[in-house]
């Protein structure tokens, strides 16, 4: 039924600890609740928005990582660990 | 500030939207993002292809890379372009229409009449419209000596698209921002007058200010539909002359529909999705902290 989705266990994997992530970040609004913060972004984010800024932020260094014809994609990904756990500690 | 009430059974109402956009939009990316990493040899076989995709087109040297650098370029031209001629405008006719009365009506039917008209129609009509023989734009433009040819001259292309989508699309900043004016109370005029301030005053310091928030999505709404603008161009220059109107989107179908270039295709449509993501969750931003600032 999925043949045509073409998956393979890389993406599959990709998308699942996203799916994980999701469920965590869930999971942890029902049972400790939290209330917005304001950091270095200027304005007030929660758990989900920095989630969302981390994922997005990676793409971009994934992206211009490529762009400017970087090597194996260890070093982005070192990168993109770095600046998530900066906007969960700073954002 | 009133807390509002929340109650978490209203997830449950959300449910059935959640499943639509796990059809339409969900499912749809996560095949494109497996496409993005394979090849594909036929229908439905496929070898993983890694990242190369992904490093062909963003190295501007490799044809893909060049096509992509080219059409990304030319879109955010166009949209800043169309943004920079409707916003002033689409608020210089909103300031210019009546306030009371009978006119207001017919100024606001007459003004949104273009954008009740689809897309292709209206490329159709500018197709014809804009011909150097029988189009009244065409041959107006041709007739005073200006040289315009919208199948041979890159600027008139160009042009030409610019001025549908001014058309087409200045009357929803018109709307948007005639409903933000009409909000304003009259007691910001009143004490205008009575501190004698001039016409541009009561507009930079009344009008624009309690404009931000429908200017805001009426930037928003603008910079997508021009960012993604698609049948206009393909309809009136076929992305021509040359490559000269080519889009990103149209560059897109080219690649996925014309050349079948699966791959290319998934790993250009991931790079355009994430810059439009950029810019929807930055306007998103935007407007929340004017809705916060405004509630204090």
């Amino acid at each position: 039924m999925l043949a045509w989705m073409a998956w393979t266990w890389q993406t599959a994997a990709f998308f699942a600890l996203i799916a994980l992530a999701l469920i965590v970040l869930t999971l942890l609004a029902i049972y400790r609740p939290e209330t917005p913060r304001t950091g270095i972004l200027r304005f007030p984010t929660t758990r989900g928005d920095r989630f969302f800024v981390t994922l997005l932020g990676s793409a971009f260094i994934f992206v211009f990582w490529m762009r400017l014809g970087g090597g194996a994609l260890w070093y982005p990904l070192a990168g993109s660990v770095a600046y998530g756990i900066a906007m969960f500690r700073f954002a | 500030m009133m807390d509002k009430p929340t109650n978490n059974r209203a997830w449950f109402f959300v449910l059935p939207v959640l499943v639509l956009v796990l059809f339409s939009s969900i499912v749809p990316v996560m095949t494109v993002v497996n496409y993005s990493l394979q090849d594909s040899m036929g229908v439905n076989n496929f070898f993983w292809n890694g990242d190369s995709w992904f490093r062909d087109l963003l190295n501007p040297d490799t044809e893909i890379g060049a096509r992509f650098a080219d059409a990304l370029l030319r879109t955010i031209a166009f949209s800043f372009t169309a943004l920079a001629v409707e916003v002033p405008l689409g608020i210089a006719i909103a300031l210019c229409l009546p306030r009371r009365g009978w006119s207001v009506g017919i100024s606001l039917v007459i003004m949104a009449l273009p954008m009740l008209i689809p897309w292709n129609v209206v490329g159709t009509m500018w197709q014809i419209f804009a011909r150097q023989d029988i189009g009244l734009f065409g041959a107006a433009l041709t007739g005073i000596g200006l040289p315009y040819n919208v199948t041979q001259g890159s600027v008139s292309a160009w042009v030409t698209i610019v001025v549908i989508d001014v058309w087409h699309w200045t009357p929803l900043v018109i709307l948007l921002s005639y409903a933000g004016l009409r909000a304003i109370p009259d007691a910001f005029y009143q004490a205008a007058r009575i501190d004698g301030a001039s016409r541009w005053a009561v507009f930079v310091n009344i009008e624009l200010p309690k404009l931000q928030k429908v200017l805001v999505i009426a930037v928003l709404l603008r910079f997508m539909q021009t960012f993604m603008i698609y049948t206009e161009p393909v309809v009136v220059t076929g992305g021509g002359p040359g490559s000269a109107t080519t889009f990103l989107s149209i560059d897109l179908v080219k690649i996925a529909i014309g050349q079948v270039d699966v791959g290319s295709a998934a790993a250009m449509s991931l790079v355009y999705y994430i810059i439009i993501l950029t810019a929807c969750w930055i306007f998103f931003t935007v407007m929340t902290q004017i809705d916060r600032r405004g509630d204090r």
